[in-house]
């Protein structure tokens, strides 16, 4: 049909253009096409892509360090690393403040063993560090004190931080749990969130935002009260640091707190200070080593590339991408011993299964039932049971051997190795395998007429050409499908490669196994497994181009 | 709600008994173990007894402790904490501690004490690794060999550094396919003192030498990833000397009469026990927390050494070891803490191989695919 006619479009009986009048037909129609398969398109959305691709998403996903330690990794960017040694008191202030507020909230041996997985040494290092921050400003906590009592009391402390409306909320509040106590009543409303007063920010920087941060983690970690609790020994420091620099801070405030400020800011000339590097040195000496903060700075970002780096055996420092240590070397070897046992075993359930299939399709139906129940069989048998009975028969005292030996083909202490290495995957896996690799073929064969193959044969063929050019060419998708469900499926295999494959028979997905299971490093894991997958989609896509994805026919 | 419980109870008990704070229990838990002897050996010691206490109580078990530091973790992020009591052996335990996947305890509030006042921390001592930890047995990683070797001419092996002489036992071995345990015993054969095994391995220099004592005997190693594979091997002469559990020993020796027997030389002390996931709610939690107390105390712990042969973690229960149930053989020689039995150990290194865990097992790996 052409578009259009010598007098303009050609038109519908209702007079809009034909074209336009098919499309919405069709469209409605597709539109009912898809309300029909949106349930299952909607779950498999939720419960398999998204899952999936969530799984994938870790392998760059690294925001921990940035949400841990917000300010020392704002305090590291102008550190360069240089020189070898670590940063100085600045740096090690903004730590104290991260890992009080991490240390409270019970985050800092998680980011411990996130980092551990760069540089070992660093879980322990945190672990230990976590128990020690408290104790640093505990100093100055004793100054303050020695200067007034009032410092001690959580009452100064809101005074002088607390907004107006807070504290009004917060009395509000705590009369209506009183009322409800009294009333025998369930009071389940948190206390308001705790908020700042304007201008305390700009007159203490440093002690408004941790001593905000205290008040938050103790209202949501122990559900106290700021108005209850004493500050941390770390909010004296902040203070400390912030009259040093500000001596006139006091004029921010009114009242009782414009006092005690005042005459805290004139004698703080006099204080004895710590050196929060000394502090963090003195709980573990690791602080000093240059290699834990280039460590840091180098896992800062938000997103990080460290995960596919060390998927490929490599690693990422701070000076640039490097080479992993020669003897830490593995994945890569995994990956190419992957392939190459996953065609393996691909080949060798096309030389079993090949034969197998074609007498399938050529017996009468009442032998080829019974033999396709016998090929459907082991896949009804548990795969673990199916490795295991591998196990007895391969090994050394299993009972091939035991049948070599008795009639004489092997020495009785030169018996042969069959498990526990390469050859013993690859003949488990084919086993488990082959029916996946029979059942494409046998269902492409059944639709080969006979005809075909008799009509070459009284044409003069021989049985081989008959076979090879008239047969095998029609069986070809049947073989395209049983490659592409075998390999895709011993791509992936861990089960049988950890049982029989001992150190040489083990694929990447044992890696990936452990990674998930034992090393909780769910990042390198994904980092793996999307390298594993984009590689089948490659060969895929490989595939298609040399054979054609036409060209496989499950049936 | 509680609250009220609490002010009723406390009105209706006022002339009887002190008023019992009545905190509200769940009515179900779900308690995480092992599977197989080992959990049974629980529902036996623990489990039943508690029930017959608290009628109406269902415990569901779940043997999912060999993938339980994944799937409490999948579970925190989903935010659907199913699990009320897992059994983790101790390294996992710190890992998820330090994930904060498990709730910190504080032993003398929440667990019971001695019969004779000793507090549960000093009765547990040093066994309290982590502060999520609650520990119940004292196993050990040994060997076991075949007595029955003809190549060996009699000479049955009694030094841990027999299993790298290949020429007065010769035949196949089999250890566990991770450095844990094998780079200590390499190191302590390649010469290094007891006490300096993990300061050498802590070195690079260290870690090459104990993987170059393994090499040594690596054509001759078969490498298990499961607990049941070196009894399996050992019971079929598929090997001659092999390490695991050394509960796995004993059910292949007493029970199963197999001709093997016990190499405690050198043996590594590890530790099992419970964790509380973080984040139950508070039914649950209270429900966990009374089984646990009671579950711990020194008689229960002392009772699961009747069915199998793991060393109670209190000290107080360790006199209080009788015979095995069904078998009614003594326990104690039995036990990996016995005197005898540990003459000389290694006690696992947590912190090291909390650090240490990744790195070696990547150059283990590494080493083992060469």
């Amino acid at each position: 049909m052409t578009e259009t006619t010598q007098d303009g479009p050609m038109l519908a009986a209702d007079g809009t253009p034909l074209k336009k009048s098919l499309r919405r037909a069709l469209r409605a129609q597709k539109l009912r096409a898809l309300g029909l398969i949106a349930p299952l398109l909607i779950f498999v959305l939720i419960s398999f892509v998204a899952p999936i691709v969530d799984m994938l998403f870790r392998s760059v996903e690294n925001q921990i360090v940035s949400d841990t330690l917000p300010r020392t990794v704002v305090a590291l960017r102008d550190w360069d690393g240089e020189g070898g040694e670590a940063p100085g008191d600045e740096i090690f202030k903004a730590l104290t403040y991260d890992f009080i507020v991490a240390a409270e909230r019970k985050e800092h041996t998680r980011l411990g063993s996130r980092l551990n997985y760069e540089m070992t040494g660093i879980s322990s290092l945190f672990r230990k560090s976590g128990r020690r921050v408290d104790d640093i400003g505990e100093d100055y906590l004793d100054q303050f004190k020695d200067l007034n009592d009032a410092w001690e009391e959580p009452a100064t402390w809101v005074a002088m931080m607390a907004s107006e409306g807070w504290v009004a909320d917060q009395v509000a509040w705590s009369e209506a749990r009183a009322a409800a106590k009294s009333a025998d009543q369930d009071f389940e409303t948190p206390e308001p969130a705790f908020a700042l007063r304007p201008g305390v920010a700009k007159a203490l920087p440093e002690t408004a935002d941790i001593y905000s941060a205290f008040a938050r983690t103790i209202q949501t970690q122990d559900e106290d009260s700021p108005t209850e609790e004493e500050p941390w020994n770390p909010v004296y420091m902040a203070l400390f640091n912030d009259l040093a620099s500000n001596p006139d801070a006091a004029s921010a405030f009114s009242g009782d707190v414009a006092a005690l400020l005042s005459e805290a800011a004139a004698a703080v000339g006099n204080f004895e200070t710590i050196s929060p590097k000394d502090a963090f040195l003195d709980a573990d000496e690791d602080w000093g080593d240059p290699m834990v903060w280039s460590t840091i700075k180098a896992f800062a970002p938000s997103y990080t590339s460290g995960y596919f780096l060390s998927a490929v055996d490599l690693q990422l420092t701070a000076s640039g991408v490097q080479p992993q240590d020669e003897d830490q070397q593995i994945y890569m070897l995994l990956f190419k011993r992957t392939l190459f046992m996953s065609l393996m075993i691909m080949f060798s359930c096309i030389l079993l299964g090949y034969p197998i299939a074609f007498l399938l399709s050529n017996l009468p139906m009442r032998q080829s039932s019974l033999l396709l129940i016998l090929v459907l069989l082991p896949f009804w048998t548990s795969l673990l049971v199916r490795t295991s009975s591998w196990k007895v028969l391969l090994q050394q005292q299993g009972v091939i051997n035991d049948i070599l030996v008795w009639i004489g083909l092997v020495a009785d202490d030169n018996r042969l190795v069959m498990i526990n290495n390469q050859f013993g995957t690859i003949v488990a896996m084919t086993h488990i395998l082959l029916p996946f690799m029979i059942l494409p073929l046998y269902s492409v064969m059944k639709t080969i007429p006979p005809s075909y193959v008799r009509a070459a044969k009284s044409l003069g063929a021989t049985d081989w050409t008959a076979f090879w050019r008239v047969y095998f060419p029609q069986s070809v998708p049947g073989i395209g499908a049983g490659c592409i469900l075998v390999f895709i499926l011993a791509i992936g295999y861990y089960i049988t490669p950890e049982l029989v494959g001992g150190t040489t028979g083990t694929f990447i997905s044992n890696r990936i196994a452990y990674h998930i299971s034992s090393s909780l490093n769910w990042g390198l894991a994904a980092a793996l497994g999307t390298i594993l997958l984009a590689v089948v989609l490659i060969l895929y896509w490989v595939y298609d181009r040399i054979v054609g994805i036409d060209n496989v026919s499950l049936g | 709600m509680k609250l009220k419980t609490t002010m009723l109870m406390a009105a209706s008990a006022i002339a009887a008994a002190p008023a019992v704070v009545a905190q509200e229990m769940a009515d179900s838990m779900t308690l995480v173990s092992w599977g197989g002897a080992y959990q049974q050996s629980q529902v036996n010691a623990y489990s039943d007894p508690y029930q017959a206490n608290n009628a109406g109580l269902e415990i569901v078990w779940d043997s999912s402790s060999n993938e339980a530091v994944a799937k409490l973790r999948a579970m925190s992020e989903a935010g659907n904490i199913t699990w009320d009591l897992v059994d983790v052996v101790a390294a996992d335990a710190m890992r998820l501690c330090d994930e904060g996947l498990a709730m910190e305890i504080d032993a003398d509030e929440d667990l019971a004490a001695a019969p004779d006042g000793t507090s549960a921390s000093d009765d547990f001592g040093d066994l309290l690794v982590s502060d999520c930890f609650i520990p119940q047995i004292v196993y050990s990683t040994t060997f076991g060999y075949r007595t029955d070797v003809a190549e060996w001419n009699g000479k049955e092996p009694d030094d841990i550094c027999d299993i790298f002489d290949l020429e007065t036992f010769p035949g196949q071995r089999s250890l566990e396919k991770r450095p844990i345990n094998n780079l200590e015993w390499a190191l302590y054969c390649d010469g290094v003192a007891m006490d300096d095994i993990y300061d050498v391995l802590e070195t690079e220099e260290g870690q090459d030498r104990a993987l170059a004592k393994l090499d040594t005997i690596k054509d001759s190693v078969v490498w298990w990833s499961a607990g049941a594979d070196t009894p399996q091997l050992l019971a079929d002469g598929e090997v001659v000397i092999g390490s695991t559990y050394n509960g796995r020993l004993f059910s292949v020796i007493v029970e199963q009469k197999q001709p093997v027997a016990m190499l405690w030389d050198a043996q590594v002390f590890d530790l099992d026990g419970w964790i509380i996931p973080a984040g139950l709610p508070e039914d649950r939690l209270a429900r966990v927390m009374d089984f646990v107390k009671f579950a711990t105390d020194t008689q229960r712990l002392a009772d699961q050494a009747k069915y199998i042969s793991y060393g109670p973690a209190r000290a107080s229960s360790a006199p209080l070891v009788g015979k095995h149930a069904e078998l009614g053989i003594e326990m104690a020689p039995h036990m990996p803490t016995d005197p005898a039995n540990s003459k000389n150990s290694i006690l696992y290194n947590f912190d090291f191989w909390a650090d240490y865990r990744d790195d070696l097992d990547a150059k283990f790996q590494a080493w083992l695919a060469q």
